[in-house]
This record gives C-alpha cells, structure tokens and sequence, in this order.
C-alpha cells in the first residue's frame, strides 16, 4: 500500500496538478477567447527556461525563479495576441489555429536557440525525502501539489468574486452579451491571457523541476492538457483541473503491477494513457465529464 | 428633438442590407412598437441601433448624439440599453451576477440597482443565487430586462420580449413594460404579439421589406382594416 501511495498515487498527483494547471490555462483561453490554442504548451516551456535563467544567473532558488518564468509568458501571451491572434479573431477558427502552431514554432525556436537542445536541470542537490504519515514523500512534491492548490484557490477567488472575473465568466457564456453590457472585449482577452500564461509558467517550473528542461517539454504536456480539458468539458476551468489530475493519475497508476510483479503497462507507453482517454472521451462522451458543474 | 431618431437606415450584415431606409422615433416615457412579419428587419433595426449590425446610410440619433456604428459596448453609458431576443441572459452565472453584469460600467450603482430592479420583478429576488440557466423562460425574460434596467437606462430596446412565454406571463412582461414606461423610460419593443403589444403602444411601426411601412399611435393601427389583415393575422 506505501508503495502505491509513494510511487504511484504522489506522482500521479504531482503529474495531475501540472497537467492540471496548464490544462485550466488552456480551457480558459478557450472558453473566453475561443479558439484551441497550441503555443500553449512551448509558452510553458519558454517559462521554465526563463526561471533556469533567472535561477542560474541570480542565483535564485527554482521557487523564487517562478515570477521571472511568468515575466516571460505574460508578453509573449499578449505579443501573440497583438500581433497574430486578434488580428484573425474573425476569421475561421482553423486559421486561428494554425496561427498558434505558427507561435508555437517561434517560441520553441527561441527556446532551442538561448538554451541548446540539451536538457538541463535547476540543478537541485539531492534532498532526503519527507517522511509524512509513515510515508517517503520527496519535498518538491510537496510543494508542487501545494503551490498548484493555491493557484486554484486564487484563480476561484478571481473568477468568482471580482468584477473582472465575472466579466471573463460573462464573455465565455455569450461575447456579444458581454459587449451590450458594457465589458471591454478585448482588456477581458488581455487579462485572459495574463491568466493563463501565469499558470502555464508556474507549471512549467514545476515540470522542470520534477523532471528536466527540454526545448520540447511544453509540447509534450500540450497533448495531455488538451485531453484533460476536454476530458473535464473545455471552456470549463474546474473540469479542466479535475481532467488533469484524472490523467495524472491515470498515466502514473497504469504501470502499477496490480497482478504479479509485472506493471500493468510498460511505463514507455504511460504517455499514450492521456491519448486513450482523450480518444474514449471525444466517442463516448465529447462535452466532456463535468457538463453543467458551472 | 425626439430621445431617439432613427432616420432612414439602411444596413444589414455582410453584404446583404436587410434594412432599406427604416425610420422611428421614440421619446423618453412612450412605448414604441415594431411589427411586422418575420424577415421585415425588426430584429436588425433593433440590432441596428445597439450597435451590433453595421448602418451603411441614414442616421441614428440617440439624446442628440450621432450613435449609428458606435461601438455596442459603449451603448450603456449612453443610457440605451439592449435585451436580445435569444440568449439575452448569462446562463452559468446566477440571477444576482447576471444583474451585477448590468451595472459593469458603474459597479457603485449595483446595490442601489439590484434594489430598485428586485421591487419591480419581486419573483426574481427568492432566485437570486440560482444559475440563470435553470430558470425558465419567463424568469429568464425578467432577469434580462431586469438586467438592462440597473443603470437607469434613458431607453430600453426589448426584442420579442414575450417570445415562447405562457399567456399569462406574456400579460405580466407588458404589465411591466407599462409599469417602465411610466417610471420616464423610453421602450422600444419588437413583438411577434402584435395585437395586446400595439394596444399599449404610443406609438406603433409596421415595418415590411426592411422599409416603414405605416407609422401611427398603436390603437390607430389595429383600427385599420388593411394593416389588420396585412400584419396582424386579419
């Protein structure tokens, strides 16, 4: 049992809560903007590798190196959207979604030529796990899971008690109403952005210090996070969230050897877990799981 | 000069102008009624004036103000405020948020608003908490004229305000148009209920092929044979 909790289930949770966060990011950017957008994933990376920079050249812990990450996604977001996005706002939404992939490329692009194709890490010095309850728990762990928790608890506070939030809530339910009612349109997609590139840069440190920074680390996570958001219905923050630590779960859980000592499946296929659940959803139940939870 | 003048417009979406030179005029306290059939460019007029369909010619002028093209999302500071026919709520969000939603430009107006909007649809005040999507079709009305009504607009431009409701609720939506009316607002309302709508009207518009077709106080109206038989179902 210690063993499913410490190398499954913590895992799991800690996986969920990335995927969580960049999947709320991305589910919101649908729901308010409308459009499915696939520089999601590489403004992550660009994150992570903006707080390795600020870690290695200030010689900030990877935690205080989180406000230097969002310092890069936040204009880049806003960047994208000045230059790219609002100017194909009306147009088809498969345009629009080329030109993310387009932002995509460039961001990854910056990302290959400032930092090499090597992966890299925080450089964090071996730390002796936690125990909690009996169990080995590893500390950035702890904080991941911790610091994902509290970004949920912010972002429900904006959404659901400031003007600006119910304004965002307003305009995914229905733009043009937003528009007769006063909302300016476009400071609600500025403040949208903002959000969600906050979001996408935190889970990107996390990744990276959970794993290692890859030039390519975002667009990897891309693919689960659009899964869990879909999975939790997109334009849906919350399903989003619940999706994304589902699929965590899910992806960890799946090489559990339930029966004998054998993993139920080779850990080399967990990423192909989020894509079986992202194919099951879209056939069996495409609005997702959580329709209707608001 | 009249509150609102709508002189002429011709316009429409695209290419295609649906409106071919529709003129009004409303003043603040009187209810103004467009009819026609469906396809005359009743609900593109009204679009028309909140700013949400493009005028390619003519004029409309709101409290002396040219407003013709003017962003809709600066309509409600103007003091003109807009219910859509369809989708004129804010379904995810509750009863009270949907009425914050209307005081947006001026949030120091909201308690005061939802005050005074809450005495003029009581109903609503048990289902303040409920997701405006749950409610049903008349609540759901109310809540959107409710919502126009926070900011004390000037004119209130209402698009088949009784669509799909009981008769009964159909009664109580026009008691309250009165009831708004006689507070100093201007309403200007496209109704498919033709007959009870005119009779309440200051002013009635039967509008055809995106033109005037007949403009005259609502009794007038109903009292002539040939629009009788024309647009009001004989």
């Amino acid at each position: 049992m210690a063993e499913l909790i410490t190398f499954y289930l913590v895992p799991g949770l800690v996986l969920g809560a990335i995927y969580a966060m960049s999947a709320t990011g991305l589910s919101l950017v649908y729901g308010v903007i409308r459009f499915a957008n696939f520089a999601h994933g590489d403004l992550m990376g660009l994150g992570a590798y903006a707080a390795l920079a600020a870690s290695q050249g200030l010689g900030l812990s990877p935690w205080a190196s989180i406000p230097f990450a969002a310092a890069a996604t936040v204009p880049a977001a806003l960047a994208a959207d000045v230059l790219f996005y609002a100017r194909l706002r009306r147009s088809l939404p498969a345009v629009l979604l080329i030109s993310s992939f387009g932002t995509a490329l460039m961001l990854r692009a910056v990302i290959y030529l400032a930092f090499g194709p090597t992966p890299q890490t925080f450089g964090r010095a071996i730390v002796p796990p936690l125990m909690l309850w009996g169990l080995r728990i590893q500390e950035r762990h702890v904080w991941i899971i911790a610091g994902a928790a509290a970004s949920a608890a912010v972002l429900h506070l904006i959404l659901a008690r400031t003007r600006a939030g119910r304004a965002m809530r307003a305009m995914a339910d229905d733009p043009d109403l937003a528009r007769i009612t006063g909302v300016p349109t476009e400071a609600v997609i500025r403040l949208t952005w903002t959000i969600a590139a906050v979001l996408v840069a935190i889970a990107g440190v996390f990744l990276g210090l959970d794993t290692q920074l890859t030039p390519v680390m975002g667009f990897n996570v891309l693919l689960a996070s659009f899964a869990a958001a879909i999975l939790g219905g997109i334009g849906r923050p919350w399903g989003a969230a619940l999706g994304g630590l589902i699929l965590g779960l899910a992806e960890e859980c799946s090489s559990y050897p339930v029966v004998g000592g054998a993993p139920l499946l080779e850990p080399s296929y967990k990423s192909a877990v989020a894509f079986a659940v992202l194919i099951v959803t879209l056939i069996a139940r495409p609005q997702g799981l959580f329709r209707g939870m608001g | 000069m009249a509150l609102l003048e709508v002189d002429r417009v011709v316009g429409g979406y695209g290419e295609a102008d649906i409106l071919q030179g529709a003129s009004l005029a409303a003043e603040a306290g009187e209810i103004v009624v467009i009819v026609g059939a469906n396809g005359a460019g009743k609900s593109t007029l009204m679009k028309a004036i909140a700013g949400l369909v493009r005028v390619r010619s003519g004029s409309i002028r709101f409290a002396g103000d040219e407003i013709a093209n003017a962003p809709a999302e600066g309509m409600i500071r103007r003091g003109l405020a807009y219910v859509p026919q369809e989708r004129n709520v804010f379904p995810s969000l509750t009863v009270e948020e949907n009425l914050r939603m209307g005081a947006y430009v001026r949030p120091d107006a909201t308690r005061a608003g939802i005050a005074r909007v809450l005495a003029l649809f009581p109903d609503l005040d048990a289902r303040r908490g409920v997701a405006a999507g749950r409610l049903s079709g008349g609540q759901r009305q109310m809540v959107a004229i409710a919502r126009a009504l926070m900011l004390e607009p000037r004119l209130i431009l209402l698009d088949e305000p009784t669509a799909g409701l009981s008769p009964r609720f159909c009664a109580v939506i026009f008691e309250r148009v009165q009831a708004i009316a006689r507070a100093g607002v201007g309403v200007l309302m496209v109704e498919q209920n033709a007959r009870p709508a005119l009779a309440i009207a200051d002013r009635g518009v039967v509008l055809a092929m995106g033109r005037n077709r007949a403009t005259a106080p609502g009794p007038a109206l109903l009292a002539d044979p040939e629009i009788g038989r024309l647009f009001l179902g004989g």
